[in-house]
């Protein structure tokens, strides 16, 4: 059953790696990403960083973005959490992990659900610059990210 | 009535985060509601013009102008999304 969880609070990576497998002998491999707070974003220097969400939505793309991604591959399990509030530079912001038989399959599905969640999942960053606070803009380099997927030029085999 | 939210940029811009509307005659689509609200004028007009990069979802779906708005709906306006 894929874990999708949306919190305030930190993270523990390897925790929830040892829950994602713990027990399954059919586990042979384990892809995770972890996305973190930079402290230079565009050429200013980042204090702290507001997430905002869309309670509700956020957790529904987030479901729908897994299942895709389990209708693509062979995956055994997926856990996927995120952070929104104020956040500094240095702190976690996002957890993917995949379990598979794999790794081919793990690999693909952790960069696909990272590529589609940055563009599908209703997240705002607002970060606080020297300069005053402004919110980040959307990047055209994540929807091409993205757009690889749909061609399936990175589909397994 | 549809609910109407709205987030990020557009909720600070908008100086709102929810409300109730009424649809009028002929307002049936994400286009329709979109071009009703900005006859309000002022921000409105200003933040959801046409060429704003803006993002809509109907229900928690993200949807299109052609999408179909009816009473007791919940529509969203949001700009690019930003997370991970």
């Amino acid at each position: 059953m894929p874990t999708i969880r949306i919190q305030t609070e930190d993270f523990d990576a390897g925790a929830e790696i040892a829950k994602l497998r713990a027990g399954n002998p059919k586990v042979g491999a384990i892809a995770s990403f972890v996305g973190v707070c930079r402290d230079i974003n565009d050429g200013e220097s980042v204090a702290t960083m507001t997430l905002e969400h869309y309670p509700g939505m956020t957790e529904k793309a987030l479901a729908k973005i897994v299942d895709e991604a389990i209708a693509r591959w062979r995956i055994i399990d997926v856990t996927v959490v995120h952070r929104v509030g104020e956040l500094k530079p240095t702190d976690q912001i996002v957890l993917v992990v995949v379990s598979s038989g794999h790794r081919g399959d793990a690999f693909a599905a952790c960069e696909f659900l990272m590529d589609y969640l940055k563009t599908r999942a209703p997240f705002w960053k607002k970060e606080q610059t020297p300069e005053g606070a402004r919110w980040v803009e959307a990047r055209g380099s994540d929807d091409e990210a993205a757009a690889r997927w749909v061609a399936g030029r990175k589909d397994a085999a | 009535m549809v609910k109407l939210l709205f987030f990020a940029r557009l909720r600070e811009d908008l100086g709102t985060a929810a409300e109730e509307v009424a649809l009028p005659e002929g307002v049936a689509t994400v286009a329709s509601l979109r071009a009703h609200l900005m006859a309000r004028g002022g921000a409105w007009a200003s933040v959801l013009a046409d060429g704003k990069a803006l993002r809509v979802a109907v229900n928690q779906d993200m949807a299109d102008p052609a999408t179909p708005v009816k009473p007791g709906d919940e529509v969203a306006f949001f700009p690019p999304v930003t997370g991970g």
